[in-house]
């Protein structure tokens, strides 16, 4: 429908005045935030604590294992749906016990499902609140918790040794990244590693290049 | 007389202690000295062009409620640097199936057609590298080969998104050259020169002096440029060439490293020129408050470099005002869809700008200048001024006023992720 010419001027002039009016409101919305405190705040180091303690504890982060507590039942490898749990539990032909040799979680891979750490029974298995993740290169990515053979736990549920804090062994496994030391939480002292365990890449120093660690 | 035939005499007179006039070899040292001002111009123009991306984006992150980048240097302030290094280092890369000699020369075309305009941009009141006496002309059909330069990027890239950049971007710019070499020629007939230098001598120092608060043609003009500008320099909300969410990068898709680089900088660069043009057509340029231009030729010695410096700074000042206002239009306004880009050029700019040209020549020809008319004309224009940026400030006040208080409802409400700090 053609408007009539008053009805047409009168459309044109109140155009102009909007988008003048608008763009003057506009600006005026915009100039305000210039005077404001920026809503985010600046990570990771301006932050009062990090954030891996503000999150809750059912946070899904990495995943670490607790070798002392492990029974090498293999359920967690077993519902995992993308393979990235690789344990492999051996007959140690001396001893007769079964071993871990091999506990390797590729967190490349890894999508944080949590349907690993819900069927393991002995709180070996947990998400940690860590998540920053970052290596020189992708074979960093996967985690070997079990750098020798391990005896498999054979305490029932609910007893044997106590767990060691969540998200205090994942730091000495976490391989550094450009000669930083990746993050320990606050309180929770590196624990006293066993004797004859071999040095975490955590302690390497930082001008050094980071070992790979070897999988017996 | 510019500074640069100035700093050529001078040189002459105290080299060879010859009449500069009257000695054959005086072309040599000027065109000497016009190379030395052009490599002047260059690193102007990149160190405005560089670090005004740093300002874009922390007033982008201020106005998103973000900080921006802060890494580089004190408060990132050396991140342009990184991001030119950056480009300088990435691989020139050209498409298969590029028109390569036209793909490979789009980018000096719109970074000459750029540098240019900054021949005959005012910087001080001899701080010119050519005064020419078609200077708005000048300016007008050098910032054209920019056109070309971006139809030849779309074109050669064979991309669909860049041939659609560089179509629409053609089709932009010669559209809005219409409203804007209107609104020009209402300045060049209150001026009556084309010279930009004549310009700003016909202006003074004081706002009402300036032409935007000479009627109220001019000061519609000034809005008119200001807009067509914009456009022309593919600002948001004029920004169709390289709309981020329809055309990936609009002409420039299909570029890498150097080149990239050329034609950031050239986009960067315009943001001087329109804010410079802007300033000295409109805003009194470099006309320092008080001083009569005259003093300033007359000076001597270090009097005359104080007030060139002081004309400089003055000008830099309203030119970086305007740079500002236009980044924040860019992070205040929506773009717009195509055809709602034509319908705004040619059903309300160009309209209003034949308007404001006939409007303006009446009112020159009806308010003599000095007379008692034009003194009420320019006061009220002041007045209606100051008043719209008292109300602008006005405002700003009210809407961070409720937005306080929206967050002081928030205060002692418990969440994980602190919002506290504001506002």
């Amino acid at each position: 429908m053609v408007p009539t010419l008053p009805a047409a001027v009168k459309r044109w002039f109140a155009d102009v005045g909007r988008a003048i009016v608008t763009t003057f409101e506009g600006l005026a919305v915009t100039s305000s935030w210039m005077f404001r405190r920026p809503l985010t705040i600046q990570y990771p180091d301006k932050i009062e604590k990090p954030v891996q303690e503000m999150l809750p504890a059912s946070y899904r982060g990495l995943l670490e294992v607790d070798l002392d507590r492990c029974a090498g039942c293999l359920l967690c490898n077993r519902a995992c749906p993308i393979g990235a749990l690789q344990v492999k539990v051996e007959k140690n032909p001396q001893t007769g016990g079964r071993e871990i040799v091999q506990f390797d979680i590729d967190i490349g891979r890894c999508m944080f499902c949590g349907l690993c750490s819900e069927q393991c029974k002995f709180g070996a298995l947990a998400h940690t609140t860590h998540f920053e993740a970052v290596v020189d290169s992708p074979d960093g990515l996967v985690l070997h918790f079990a750098r020798k053979p391990t005896p498999v736990s054979r305490h029932k549920e609910g007893q044997g040794p106590p767990r060691r804090a969540v998200g205090s062994i994942l730091p000495d496994i976490v391989p550094p990244c450009l000669g930083r030391v990746p993050w320990r939480p606050k309180g929770v002292a590196a624990e006293p590693r066993r004797p004859d365990e071999p040095p975490a890449p955590g302690d390497v120093p930082p001008a050094a290049a980071p070992t790979k660690p070897e999988v017996s | 007389m510019n500074v640069v035939h100035h700093a050529a005499d001078r040189c002459i007179r105290w080299a060879f202690g010859v009449d500069p006039a009257a000695w054959p070899w005086t072309w040599v040292v000027e065109a000497a000295f016009l190379l030395l001002a052009a490599a002047v111009l260059l690193a102007f123009v990149a160190l405005f062009a560089g670090p005004v991306t740093w300002v874009e984006r922390r007033v982008a992150g201020r106005i998103m409620s973000r900080i921006g980048p802060n890494r580089v240097g004190p408060q990132g302030s050396l991140q342009w640097l990184a991001d030119g290094i950056k480009c300088f280092l990435k691989e020139d890369l050209i498409p298969d199936g590029a028109d390569r000699p036209l793909f490979r020369l789009a980018p000096y075309l719109v970074f000459g057609g750029m540098f240019g305009a900054f021949v005959v941009l005012p910087f001080g009141a001899h701080l010119v590298a050519a005064d020419l006496n078609v200077g708005l002309l000048y300016l007008l059909a050098v910032t054209s080969l920019v056109v070309v330069g971006l139809l030849m990027a779309g074109w050669s890239s064979r991309s669909k998104w860049a041939l659609f950049g560089g179509v629409r971007s053609a089709a932009q710019l010669v559209s809005y050259e219409v409203p804007a070499a209107f609104a020009l020629l209402a300045v060049a007939l209150a001026a009556g020169t084309l010279s930009l230098q004549g310009i700003v001598g016909a202006q003074g120092g004081w706002p009402w002096d300036w032409f935007v608060f000479r009627n109220p043609f001019l000061f519609v003009a000034f809005f008119l440029y200001f807009t067509a500008a914009i456009a022309e320099g593919n600002r948001t909300p004029f920004d169709l060439p390289e709309a981020e969410s329809e055309l990936v990068a609009g002409y420039n898709v299909e570029y890498s490293g150097m080149r990239y680089l050329f034609f950031m900088f050239a986009e960067w660069a315009n943001l001087w020129i329109m804010s410079a043009v802007a300033t000295a057509c409109f805003l009194g340029g470099w006309q320092v408050p008080g001083v009569p231009p005259d003093r300033i030729a007359a000076a001597e010695g270090w009097a005359f470099v104080g007030g060139e410096a002081l004309s400089f700074a003055i000008f830099a000042a309203k030119a970086s005002a305007l740079v500002l206002l236009v980044i924040q239009l860019r992070w205040t306004l929506p773009r717009l869809r195509v055809d709602q880009l034509m319908i705004t050029c040619w059903k309300y700019l160009v309209p209003l700008a034949f308007a404001v040209v006939l409007g303006a020549l009446v009112l020159l020809a009806l308010v003599p200048e000095g007379g008692l008319a034009d003194s009420i004309l320019r006061a009220t224009l002041v007045i209606f001024g100051a008043a719209v940026a008292l109300l602008y400030g006005r405002r700003i006040r009210q809407t961070y006023l409720a937005d306080r208080d929206l967050y002081r409802r928030m205060e002692g409400k418990d969440a994980w992720y602190p919002p506290y700090r504001l506002p």
